[in-house]
């Protein structure tokens, strides 16, 4: 189904993409010397691969992520985090910025905390190893979490931060978004407020055309001086 | 599945928000969210509603078939509510035969119906001591947002308010089952210091205290239960009585029409 | 004797008046529920047929994670009210049995290696039913399972065929399948032809047997057509004002702040 004037195609899974000219990217596979969608997405031909730009689907941990991870339970020697995935993730005591003694781990963060991680490595069988030791990682306070599917994440940042900053520069709250679909906004309740109805809109308009312009006046209307009485 | 736990932050952000008595998703504090009901969508079944309460969904089927009466009432029918936490609803349901949870929605839901006599249940006798009606009112979940008592309520009512008794097996006809009474459950959560009614799952998983409030087109109390661990004081247990008939004649209307 | 019942008139005609090689009105609705990871609801004559997936999750319990790749587990549930006599609720003999077929056939399509240790959990409730439910609810979960990302080979479609008054016939209804000789109920993979689930009961002979497997596959590639198209429709009023698309590869994070110190409370007063 190409759409009108985009010459930009949603594929479901089974659909043929090309034949063995092109090469199977993220998203399709091949079969016969052809080349096949394995999920439902947008096709997007990129220096002779096809990919398909999913538009559903769960976070897969990748190294090098930053992630937002709950704390779920906690050993002597290691913290284990929810990071929006089908794969819990150990924090161990040594990848974390203090020395922390075998049964301590209470101390530091408990049950329900939230961190700012980063994905240090993933193995064959999707063992994930996280990270706290980088200087910008740590516990969050304050503030407040909201969800979006991950592959909203590249539109909520925009192209070069365009979007994030726009959001930031009308509610001047501080946020981070998480590869995995989690994003950290703090600032005034009201403030906060705004930036998750701005991001939910963003979620939800994710392929509208001119989106940026759109949010921009959304933001605008929220912040539009009062009138005076 | 484990529990779910709730972050600190976001524990933190909705009390935060409680304290000046406003919600994460911004409702008022006895605002509802967006009801809607849809009758007689099941077409296997005498009754049924299916209803949306922001975005919880429940199907209510009410199934009637013939059977024993017990041997204490033998000339009244039989009424029997199931409720099933399906899997589909939400990632912390399972599979398996009904649990607390399961039990307890079942149980208010049948009060609130039972004690105010909506169904006058010696019209579903057949032969005294030998045949009843038996009236099965079955409550599926199917989208899990919070507020189960009050969204499986407004089905089942709904659902009785749409049955048709199959008379046409007794060789007679079939004709609608009488609805007595109208009760509905509004329930509502102790969330610091401030008292919200329909909670979100949210609102639900930080919550202190529950409170379940049925009451009859009177504006009569037919049915309560309290639950979480927390506690209410007598003047909270008044002041959601109070809100909970007003906001039950509002939605009376919506359900029954 | 009991009264025989026309099961097709002299112009071979069947009862709700479809032609033998009729299929019954079928529509599909793709990403219907908010807390599942995908979703689909499904009418098909007087089936009402909802399909739930969540996942890839982590599967428990955990002594049943395969290392190399992803189970994919399904629950078929017929609710108490879906049919005319009341269902008592929970399994049954044969509603495991059904769950085990469709598990079997979606777990073909799906590229379980991507997803080591975890399981996608296909649900699917049956809210009314009249005949055919198991290919309704296989139907539908192939549906719910593209709408919750989760990478296939193809879709997996599901009809039945079978035999009743003497007649081959296409997707039996109710009166079909209680007083019929046979069915056939019938999955495959559209895109390549292959058979994923086959089960029959009845009699047919092997001409018959052939004849019913050619058109319950010839249906299937229609009822393809209805599923893709569910899943575009979810997705075409978006599609449709696209601009540009998101970059390939995620980039790197925002960060915001300039970071603050990293000490725990905890450690402060130490």
């Amino acid at each position: 189904m190409v759409e009108k004037g985009t010459g930009r195609e949603l594929v479901v899974p089974g659909d043929l993409l090309g034949t063995a000219d092109l090469k199977p990217g993220m998203g399709a596979f091949a079969e016969d010397g052809k080349v096949y969608a394995a999920l439902l997405g947008i096709k997007n031909e990129r220096s002779g691969y096809i990919n398909i730009v999913p538009l559903s689907g769960r976070y897969i941990p990748r190294p090098g992520d930053s992630v937002i991870g709950m704390v779920t339970d906690r050993g002597p020697s290691h913290w284990l985090l929810e990071i929006n995935s089908p794969y819990p993730a150990p924090l161990h005591v040594n990848e974390v910025p203090w020395r922390v003694d075998y049964g301590d781990t209470a101390k530091y963060m408990d049950i329900g905390d939230v961190l700012l991680l980063k994905v240090l490595s993933v193995d064959e069988t999707m063992r994930v190893v996280l990270t706290m030791k980088e200087h910008d990682l740590r516990k969050l306070t304050g503030g407040q979490i909201v969800e979006i599917s991950h592959s909203k994440v590249p539109r909520v940042i925009g192209r070069k931060g365009s979007m994030i900053s726009l959001i930031k520069e009308f509610t001047r709250c501080r946020m981070f978004v998480g590869q995995n679909g989690r994003i950290w906004i703090d600032g005034d309740i009201d403030d906060i407020h705004n930036a998750i109805s701005v991001i939910k809109r963003i979620e939800e308009e994710a392929q509208v055309i001119g989106l940026t312009e759109s949010v921009r006046s959304m933001l605008e209307e929220m912040y539009r001086p009062s009138p005076v009485e | 599945m484990a529990v779910q736990v709730v972050s600190e932050l976001t524990r933190n952000h909705i009390h935060k928000l409680a304290a000046d008595g406003k919600r994460v998703d911004g409702r008022g504090p006895d605002e509802y969210r967006p009801l809607k009901i849809e009758k007689g969508f099941v077409g296997s079944a005498e009754g049924s509603a299916r209803i949306h309460l922001g975005k919880t969904e429940v199907l209510v089927g009410i199934k009637m078939d013939f059977g024993e009466p017990y041997a204490d009432s033998p000339n009244k029918g039989v009424l029997i509510t199931a409720a099933e936490l399906i899997p589909m609803a939400s990632p912390d349901f399972e599979a398996g035969p009904p649990r607390e949870k399961a039990i307890e929605l079942a149980r208010v839901v049948d009060r609130g119906i039972r004690e105010t006599k909506t169904v006058d249940l010696e019209k579903l006798c057949v032969e005294p001591g030998e045949k009843v009606w038996l009236l099965f009112m079955d409550m599926h979940i199917l989208d899990y947002d919070g507020n189960l008592f009050d969204a499986c309520s407004y089905g089942v009512l709904g659902g009785l308010s749409n049955t048709i008794v199959p008379a046409s097996r007794l060789e007679a006809e079939d004709y609608p089952l009488e609805i007595q009474h109208q009760p509905l459950s509004v329930t509502a959560v102790k969330i610091g210091n401030a008292i919200f009614l329909d909670p979100s799952l949210q609102e639900e998983q930080v919550a202190d205290a529950r409170l379940t409030v049925a009451t009859d087109e009177n504006g009569d109390v037919r049915a309560m239960q309290k639950g979480l661990n927390g506690s209410f004081t007598f003047d909270e247990i008044k002041e959601i009585v109070d809100r909970a008939r007003k906001a039950g004649h509002e939605l009376r209307k919506q359900i029954v029409g | 004797m009991e009264p025989e019942v026309k099961l097709l008139d002299e112009n071979k005609r069947r009862l709700d008046g479809r032609a033998v090689d009729e299929l019954r009105p079928i529509k599909i609705e793709a990403g219907v529920l908010n807390r599942a990871d995908g979703s689909a609801y499904l009418e098909w004559g007087g089936n009402k047929v909802l399909a739930a997936v969540y996942g890839p999750r982590e599967a428990h319990p955990r002594h049943r994670q395969d290392p190399a790749r992803a189970l994919v587990q399904c629950r078929y549930n017929m609710a108490a009210f879906s049919v005319s006599d009341r269902k008592r609720p929970g399994p049954d003999r044969r509603s495991v049995e059904i769950s085990k077929v469709v598990s079997e056939a979606l777990g073909h399509v799906v590229f379980k290696e991507q997803f080591p240790r975890t399981s996608v959990d296909v649900f699917i409730e049956v809210l009314q039913a009249e005949a055919g439910t198991r290919c309704a609810g296989l139907t539908a979960a192939a549906v719910a399972m593209a709408d919750a990302g989760i990478p296939m080979r193809d879709l997996v479609v599901s009809c039945a065929a079978g035999k009743a008054d003497g007649t081959l016939l296409l997707d039996l209804g109710k009166e079909e399948d209680n007083l019929g000789e046979a069915d056939l109920p019938v999955a495959i993979v559209p895109r390549t032809g292959e058979i994923v689930l086959l089960q029959m009961d009845g009699h047919l002979t092997p001409e018959e047997l052939e004849k019913s497997l050619k058109s319950a596959i010839d249906a299937c590639h229609k009822i393809y057509e209805i599923q893709k198209d569910a899943l575009r429709r979810r997705y075409a009023v978006t599609a449709e004002h696209e601009d540009t698309p998101p970059p390939p590869e995620a980039p790197k994070p925002e960060e915001v702040e300039a970071p603050e110190p990293v000490v725990p409370e905890t450690q402060e007063g130490e």
